[in-house]
C-alpha cells in the first residue's frame, strides 16, 4: 500500500539542536511524516536516533528547532495541553517497559483508565482485544516478569494500541530478540499498518527490517541527516556513507599516524616539542 | 581545588533546586490538585499507609520502647547521685515526645520505606517505565510520589504518637522494676503532669516534615538515578544517607525554633 | 459529544439508531442504550442500526460485544445493519466479523 501523498504531514520537525551533558546529539535535523506513512530512522548505534524518537513525544527538550504534532509546536506548549496530544500517540520502548508492578491486562487497560470514563467492563474487553491483536490472546493475567522478551515487547505494543492511537512509535522493536521473533514483530508493524491506517515511525539499526516496513528511510549519522527518501533512492543512493551503511563496511580504521599517538599520548606531541 | 568547590557547590545547588521544584509538584498534586478535579489514588495511597505505616509498626514500637527504657536508666544512673530519682519521669517523657518519638520513628521509616521509596522509582526509571508513564499522558509524580506522600503524611503523626507512647512505656518499665518501685498508673499520671500539650504537639508537626523529606529525598533519588542497575543500589544507599541528614537539620531547624520561641 | 441515539420499535424489535462517530467519548452511551434495550426483555430482538455510523473505534467494538454477552445470557437476538465501509473493517481486522448478525439494512434485518 503507497501513502497517500497528497495528504498533509503529521509530524513536522524543523531544524532540531539537541545536546547532552554538552555534546551535541542531534545537529539540524529536520523531518516530515506524513499521514498513514511510515519512516523509519536508520542508524548505527549513538547517531541520535533515540534521542530523535524521544524527542517527538516531548520526553526530552531540544536546545533549539520545533517540533510539531498535528500542527502543534510541541516545545511551546504547557504540559496539560501536551499531554491531550499524547493520548493520540503510542509509544512502544526497546525493553518494552511494562510497569512490573501490574498484570500485563492491567498494563493494556491503564492508559484506559486513567484517561477514559468507559465502565470497568469495556475496558476489560478492549485489552483483550488488543493483546489479541498482537497475537498475544490470553495473558491479560500474567505479570510482566513471567512473559518472555518477545511477549513482552508485543505487550507494550498492545498498551501503546490503547488508546486507538493516530502516531505509533517503535524504538527499536527488534533489538535483544532471536531473528524470528524479530521478524515476527516486523510484521506486527506491517499488519498495523495495513490495518488500522496509523502513522508509524519506527527506530532501528536493522536494514532489513527497516527495507521491509518502511514507505520511507531516513539516515542519521553522527546527529545528521545522511539521506532521506524511498527505500528504493536509499538503495540508489551513491552518498558515501549510506553506501557503507547498506554494505555493511566497517569504519576505517581509526585515525592515522600522528593523531592516533597523540590519542595514545593523551595530549599532543607536535614535532618533538611539548606542546 | 577552588574548581572542584565550585563544581562542588554548583551540584549541590543544581540537587536543591530539582530537590524543591520536586517538592512543590508533589504538594500540588497530593494538597492542591484534588481540589481541582484530580484524582485521588485512593488504591495506592491505601497499599502505601499498609507498606510506610502498618508493616512498620513493630519495629518502631520495639526499638521506641528499647529507646525510653535506655534513657531511663541512664537518667536514673546521674539521678540517682543526687537522690532526683523521680526525675527520670520528666527527662523520659519530654525528650521521647519532643525529640525521640518523632527521630526515631523518622530513621525507622527512613530504613524500610525511604529506600524502597527510591529502589522503587530507580528500577522503574532504568527500565523505561516513567518514560512510558509521561508518554501515555500521565505526570509520573502524581502517579507514583502523591500516594506516598498522602500516606507519609497521615501515617508519620500516627506512628510517632504510637512511637510516644511505647518510650513512655519503657521509661514505666524501668520505674516499676527499679528501686523507684512505681507502678503504671502512677508514672502515668507523673508523666502527664511533666509534659504540656506543646511537647507532643512539637515533635508530631516535626514528623509530618520529616515525612516530607523522606518521600521527597527517596523520589528524587528514584526519579534521577543515572547509569542503569547498578545505579539503582547507589540511588538507594545515597537516598538513605540523604534522608537522615535531611531529617537531622529539620529536626536542628526546629530545635532552635523552639527555643528561641521560648 | 456530536452522537444522536435513538430507540424505536417496531415487530417486536428494539431498533437503535446511532449517527454520529463512536469514539471514547461517546461509546458509554451507545453502550448504556444497548444494555438498557436489552435489559428491558419486553423485545425479542435487539437491532443496532450503524447506518449513520462513519467511524468506530475499539471502545465502540467493546462495547458492541458487551451487548452480544448479555444478548447471549438473556436469550435475546442481537443483530447489526447497515454497516459502512469503516465499521466493516474495523470488525474484519479485531476478527469480530462473524461473531455477529449482521444485515444490510432494517428490512433484511426484519425479515429475517
Amino acid at each position: 500500500m503507497s501513502s497517500a501523498d497528497s495528504s498533509e504531514p503529521v509530524i513536522v520537525v524543523h531544524d532540531l539542536v539537541t545536546h547532552y551533558g554538552g555534546r551535541l546529539v542531534l545537529d539540524q535535523v529536520s523531518l516530515e511524516v506524513r499521514r498513514r506513512e511510515t519512516l523509519v530512522i536508520l542508524g548505527g548505534s549513538g547517531c541520535g536516533k533515540s534521542t530523535l524518537l524521544r524527542h517527538l513525544v516531548g520526553l526530552a527538550r531540544p536546545t533549539s528547532g520545533s517540533v510539531r504534532l498535528f500542527g502543534e509546536d510541541i516545545c511551546r506548549i504547557p504540559e496539560s495541553e501536551l499531554n491531550r496530544i499524547r493520548r493520540r500517540i503510542g509509544m512502544s520502548f526497546q525493553g518494552s517497559a511494562l510497569l512490573n508492578s501490574m498484570t500485563v491486562g492491567e498494563n493494556v487497560a491503564l492508559p484506559l483508565r486513567e484517561h477514559t470514563r468507559l465502565e470497568d467492563s469495556t475496558i476489560r474487553v478492549m485489552a483483550r482485544m488488543k493483546l489479541d491483536q498482537v497475537g498475544l490472546a490470553g495473558v491479560e493475567d500474567y505479570l510482566p516478569a513471567q512473559l518472555s522478551g518477545g511477549m513482552k515487547k508485543r505487550a507494550g505494543v498492545a498498551r501503546a494500541l490503547a488508546m486507538d492511537p493516530e502516531i505509533l512509535l517503535f524504538d527499536e522493536p527488534s533489538a535483544g530478540l532471536d531473528p524470528v521473533i524479530a521478524a515476527g514483530i516486523d510484521h506486527l508493524i506491517l499488519k498495523l499498518k495495513a490495518a488500522f491506517g496509523v502513522t508509524i515511525v519506527v527506530v532501528t539499526h536493522e536494514l532489513a527490517s527497516a527495507f521491509l516496513i518502511a514507505d520511507r528511510i531516513l539516515l542519521l549519522d553522527k546527529g545528521r541527516v545522511v539521506a532521506c527518501g524511498t527505500p528504493e533512492e536509499i538503495r540508489a543512493s551513491q552518498h558515501p556513507r549510506v553506501r557503507q551503511m547498506l554494505d555493511r563496511q566497517p569504519d576505517s580504521e581509526a585515525a592515522p599516524g600522528q593523531a592516533y599517538l597523540d590519542s595514545l599520548f593523551g595530549f599532543k606531541v607536535g614535532g618533538g616539542a611539548k606542546a | 581545588m577552588l574548581t572542584r568547590i565550585g563544581t562542588d557547590a554548583l551540584r549541590l545547588l543544581d540537587y536543591l533546586g530539582g530537590l524543591s521544584r520536586q517538592t512543590s509538584r508533589g504538594l500540588y498534586w497530593t494538597v492542591v490538585a484534588p481540589f481541582r478535579g484530580a484524582r485521588v489514588r485512593w488504591r495506592s495511597t491505601i497499599h502505601q499507609m499498609a507498606a510506610v505505616g502498618v508493616s512498620a509498626l513493630p519495629v518502631v514500637c520495639l526499638i521506641t520502647f528499647l529507646m525510653g527504657l535506655i534513657m531511663a536508666i541512664q537518667g536514673a544512673y546521674e539521678m540517682r547521685k543526687f537522690g532526683a530519682l523521680h526525675y527520670v519521669i520528666d527527662l523520659v517523657g519530654v525528650s521521647i515526645t519532643r525529640e525521640l518519638g518523632p527521630l526515631m520513628t523518622a530513621i525507622i521509616v527512613i530504613g524500610r520505606s525511604g529506600s524502597a521509596f527510591a529502589a522503587e522509582i530507580a528500577s522503574m526509571t532504568v527500565n523505561e517505565e516513567v518514560d512510558a508513564l509521561v508518554t501515555m499522558g500521565l505526570n509520573p509524580v502524581h502517579f507514583l510520589l502523591s500516594p506516598k506522600l498522602l500516606a507519609m503524611l497521615v501515617m508519620m503523626p500516627c506512628l510517632t504518637t504510637i512511637a510516644d507512647l511505647m518510650g513512655i512505656l519503657g521509661g514505666a518499665t524501668f520505674a516499676a522494676l527499679s528501686e523507684m518501685g512505681m507502678g503504671l498508673g502512677p508514672y502515668l499520671r507523673a508523666t502527664a503532669d511533666a509534659l504540656v500539650m506543646r511537647d507532643i504537639v512539637s515533635g508530631l508537626i516535626k514528623s509530618l516534615v520529616f515525612g516530607l523529606v523522606i518521600v521527597q529525598v527517596g523520589c528524587y533519588q528514584g526519579f534521577t538515578v543515572t547509569g542503569g542497575p547498578e545505579g539503582v543500589g547507589r540511588s538507594t544507599t545515597a537516598a538513605v544517607v540523604v534522608s537522615i541528614f535531611g531529617v537531622v537539620l529539620v529536626d536542628m531547624v526546629f530545635t532552635a525554633f523552639f527555643y528561641v520561641l521560648g | 459529544m456530536s452522537i444522536q441515539i435513538d430507540v424505536r420499535r417496531q415487530e417486536q424489535t428494539a431498533v437503535i439508531n446511532v449517527v454520529g462517530d463512536i469514539d471514547l467519548y461517546s461509546s458509554p452511551q451507545v453502550r448504556q442504550t444497548i444494555l438498557d434495550a436489552l435489559n428491558e426483555k419486553s423485545d425479542n430482538r435487539v437491532l443496532v442500526n450503524l447506518t449513520g455510523v462513519k467511524y468506530i473505534d475499539s471502545s465502540g467494538v467493546a462495547s458492541l460485544v458487551e451487548g452480544l454477552q448479555l444478548a447471549r445470557r438473556s436469550r435475546v437476538r442481537f443483530a447489526l445493519c447497515g454497516l459502512n465501509k469503516a465499521p466493516r473493517q474495523v470488525l474484519e481486522l479485531t476478527r469480530l466479523i462473524n461473531v455477529f448478525d449482521i444485515f444490510e439494512s432494517i428490512e433484511d434485518a426484519l425479515k429475517a
